[in-house]
């Protein structure tokens, strides 16, 4: 009994403040409902919130097709978040997931055309792989110059984010725009497809990303890398001292966060887009930005944390076609959820806290690598 | 004399001025230790009262509940003779307690003046600072001191002896009445250290009361009017500086007889482990600080290198270990070319190394102890099994080490940055040493106090004596002329002279040191 309490002391130490910080967006938004609807058909209705918020939870989780809904908006939020993660662990600030979504997106539609009549596995397996080496190439380059020259891995990551986009709207124009359409697109992905398991959409995707929850937070508790990787991002001079080289560290974290955020892109192109055209929406690039801190950088974290994004998501249709609440409150949801997050002194005084302080990893890794000498050797 | 007897007797403590502040039987608890047990400590005014214990005795801890850092469990503090409750720092200081802590507290971009009035900003109409009439005391005050100090200039650009007056300066700018002082001497060089103690002594002239946190005993025997020793959270003594002994001061701290000095009997040297040839090593800013350096270190014996600060003797090191590629020259351990070598081919060779900031390189101060404790060997048997730790090896050897090494600690999985210098020093000790071939020890006991000294001193003598060839760097020459069998000494990146400990002379030594001639 007193273990069960310790363990449930233990949890609400590590998730008080994402939870309260929750709790206060959706009551701030509220207020935000209800001041709006006095503008909107219905008029001013105080129970309004109540309705919306009941709707975005059917729209979630109210039936399996909303329980699957969220599943796959979640997915790459997933993988997104862990890129994101992972790179804190090590002290890398990672703002090139969006590029990466992309590239991995891109890879994965003309490999998996290319492939779309081989035998399944190999299809989907070369799709996914392709999508995965894309990302992973694309993270290695800030990688490479942050260990080597310092250069600040976000200063580059945004970089490339441009280049990639503008690149890849060239690529798909003039290199492998399939014949037979009117825009300029990519051909059908046919058996490269992720095959859906669950439903009417629940994908491949959604197990593959769960599975890659897991074996990242084993590789970096279990796993000697996963030292490495921790120490280079906790104390670099010690990490050298001991005999680590934080430049192949810092590469290899990056590349590995880049093919998170290439897979991110895969999948939810062989599960739900289906084909690569320029101006495709590489906005999980920046919500996984949230998912990580609102995960505080743990994988088992930024599972919730996805979960919940997806949710908000998969929800916000029915709540906005049954209560009229724009689909954008979602948005503003989210942002006074990292607001609260960043500014956790008002999360403690609203309730009073007496947690311990907590640390966001992301803010130190910001505030701390700027400026930082670079971590040759 | 038995412990916790009160040497001061009535006659001379009524003789005494009025006591300025009183703590009463303050009691702090923390999570599976006391901190301070019911304790007593009286100052008066006009006095230097040393506060003597080692690390982890709860000094800063009983200077923390006085400046509101922390809120005592039990206790009462008594300024002036009157009952007071101190919430946070902005009541102590109210109080007229000003502190200096042991890193100081200043904004390094900020001028000498903006940091003394920060907090406590004189405004000049809504939006402007005076800083003219701020620059103006602080001139004043430090005048007042003894020495002088440009109140526009950047703090980033001071050493740190004069940081540490601006922080007095800051205490005093704001009326500090009871100035608090915790280990101040432990960022000094010895000419800084004379020079504090000139400011502290006009402090009491002018009836400031000083309390002085130190586990240095000479310092306090020098500086104090009285001392108050500390063990374990408890007060263990009070002594007057001209009626005791460094020798009954280091019992009192340790609570056992503790030997000064270490027997270090013969070394018996045996084949070359490590020799360095015409060793060239340039800084990070291209300066050549190591300029043509050799030397031979045999199993079995110690070999100190003396030498002031700032000599090469950093860059002589971080080449050794592989953190620093150098310019000219040759490196073998063991007959083996290691001038090259990456950090961990070079500890693959059976060397350990304990480095001079153990915070910045020796440890990760997020990490527990398990962690810290495998810190260098992590990716190696029993500790891992290919790519995959084995988290019970790594847990063995952190109880293991905790025990060998006297690890004050309420567990192994705390985090590091939990522990005191003293202990945290402890666990890179425990860690580096072993069956080492060569033990490149720098600075090994700076900043501890007397009990670890002593431990972290016979340790090194038991390596040697199982065969290991220590290099050892310290900048404490006593350090270096009680432990070497062989002195090094180094000035400007050279070799200035070579000494058995049979006929190493002190005099001749610091000469050497000093200007690289003994003449």
């Amino acid at each position: 009994m007193a273990a069960i309490r310790g363990r449930l002391a233990g949890w609400w130490r590590v998730a008080a403040l994402p939870v309260l910080a929750i709790v206060l967006a959706l009551a701030i938004a509220a207020v935000v409902i209800v001041a709006s609807s006095a503008f909107t058909g219905i008029g001013f209705f105080p129970l309004l919130p109540l309705y919306a918020y009941g709707n975005l939870f059917a729209g979630a989780f109210g039936s399996d097709v909303a329980v699957n809904n969220t599943l796959v908006a979640a997915a790459p939020l997933m993988l997104g978040g862990l890129a994101i993660g992972l790179g804190f662990k090590a002290g890398l600030f990672n703002i090139g997931v969006a590029g990466q979504f992309l590239a991995g997106a891109f890879a994965s539609a003309v490999a998996g055309s290319a492939l779309a009549s081989a035998p399944l596995p190999l299809a989907v397996g070369g799709a996914i792989l392709a999508g995965g080496l894309a990302g992973a190439a694309l993270g290695a380059i800030p990688g490479f110059l942050k260990a080597r020259t310092g250069a600040h891995e976000v200063v580059t990551t945004i970089m490339l984010n441009n280049a990639t986009a503008l690149l890849l709207a060239w690529a798909v124009t003039d290199l492998v725009r399939a014949p037979g359409f009117t825009f300029p697109r990519t051909g059908d992905i046919g058996n490269s497809a992720l095959p859906v398991l669950l439903g009417r959409n629940l994908h491949l995707g959604v197990p593959l990303a769960l599975v890659l929850v897991f074996g990242i937070r084993w590789l970096l508790h279990r796993t000697t890398l996963g030292f490495e990787i921790r120490t280079v991002g906790a104390n670099p001079n010690a990490a050298r001292y001991a005999g680590i080289s934080p430049l192949l560290i810092v590469t290899l974290t990056m590349s590995l966060s880049g093919m998170l955020g290439g897979l991110a892109g895969a999948i939810q192109m062989l599960g739900v887009i289906g084909f690569y055209a320029s101006g495709i929406s590489a906005s999980v690039g920046f919500d996984s930005i949230a998912v990580a801190l609102l995960g505080r950088s743990d994988p088992i974290g930024i599972l919730f944390a996805a979960l919940l994004f997806g949710a908000f998501r998969a929800g916000a249709p029915l709540m906005q076609i049954t209560t009229q609440v724009p689909i954008e409150i979602i948005d503003i949801i989210q942002a006074l959820i990292i607001l609260f997050l960043a500014a956790e002194l008002i999360v403690r005084r609203v309730f009073r806290l007496r947690v311990r302080p907590m640390e966001i990893e992301g803010a130190t890794t910001v505030t701390r690598s700027w400026g930082a000498q670079s971590v040759r050797g | 004399m038995s412990e916790g007897e009160r040497v001061v007797d009535e006659a001379t403590r009524s003789s005494l001025p009025a006591p300025a502040l009183e703590m009463l039987g303050i009691t702090k608890r923390f999570p599976g230790t006391l901190a301070n047990d019911h304790i007593d400590l009286e100052v008066r005014r006009g006095e230097i009262h040393a506060l003597l214990g080692e690390n982890g005795a709860g000094k800063t801890t009983l200077m923390n509940i006085l400046y509101g850092l922390l809120t005592p469990d039990e206790g009462e503090i008594r300024i002036d003779g009157h009952p007071v409750t101190i919430r946070d720092p902005a009541d102590a200081i109210a109080r007229g307690i000003g502190m200096v802590h042991q890193h100081f507290m200043l904004v390094p971009v900020l001028s000498v003046a903006e940091n003394v009035i920060l907090g406590s900003e004189v405004m000049r109409g809504p939006v402007l600072l005076d800083l003219a009439d701020a620059g103006e005391r602080i001139r004043a005050l430090s005048e007042q001191l003894g020495f002088s100090i440009d109140p526009s200039a950047r703090v980033e650009q001071l050493s740190v002896g004069q940081q540490q007056r601006v922080e007095i300066v800051k205490a005093l700018y704001r009326r500090a009445r009871i100035l608090v002082l915790d280990e101040p001497t432990a960022v000094l060089t010895p000419q800084e250290t004379e020079e504090i103690f000139g400011v502290l002594r006009r402090l009491r002239s002018e009836g400031t009361s000083v309390v002085f946190i130190s586990h240095k005993l000479d310092e306090a025997l020098t500086i104090a009017d009285r001392i108050t020793v500390i063990r374990r959270g408890r007060v263990v003594g009070e002594r007057l500086p001209g009626a005791t002994t460094e020798q009954e001061l280091a019992d009192l701290m340790v609570g056992r007889e503790v030997s000064l000095r270490v027997d270090r009997g013969v070394g018996h040297p045996g084949e070359v482990v490590l020799s360095v040839r015409g060793l060239r090593v340039r800084d990070d800013r291209g300066q050549e600080v190591v300029r043509g350096i050799g030397l031979d270190v045999r199993s079995g014996e110690i070999v100190g290198v003396a030498g002031v600060a700032g000599n090469g003797q950093e860059a002589l090191i971080e080449a050794i270990v592989g953190l620093r590629r150098p310019a000219a020259g040759t490196i073998a351990i063991d007959g083996a070319d290691v001038t090259r070598a990456s950090p961990r081919q070079v500890r693959e060779r059976g060397v350990g190394y304990v480095p001079a900031d153990r915070q910045r390189y020796g440890l990760v101060l997020s990490y527990t102890l398990e962690d810290n404790f495998v810190l260098t060997e992590y990716y190696r048997a029993p500790f891992a099994r290919g790519a995959v730790r084995d988290e019970r090896a790594i847990r063995e050897r952190a109880a293991r080490l905790i025990q060998e090494y006297d690890v004050r600690t309420p567990g192994s999985t705390v985090r590091a940055d939990t522990l005191s210098g003293g202990n945290q020093q402890k666990i890179v000790v425990a860690r580096e040493f072993g069956d080492d071939r060569l033990l490149v020890l720098e600075q090994p006991t700076r900043g501890l106090d007397v009990g670890s000294t002593e431990f972290i001193h016979r340790r090194t003598i038991e390596q040697r004596n199982g065969g290991t060839a220590v290099l050892l760097v310290s900048a404490d020459l006593d350090e270096v002329l009680e432990l070497s069998d062989r002195i090094v000494v180094i000035h400007r990146g050279r070799v200035v002279g070579e000494f058995d400990a049979a006929h190493a002379e002190r005099e001749r030594i610091g000469l050497l040191m000093a200007r690289g001639e003994a003449a």
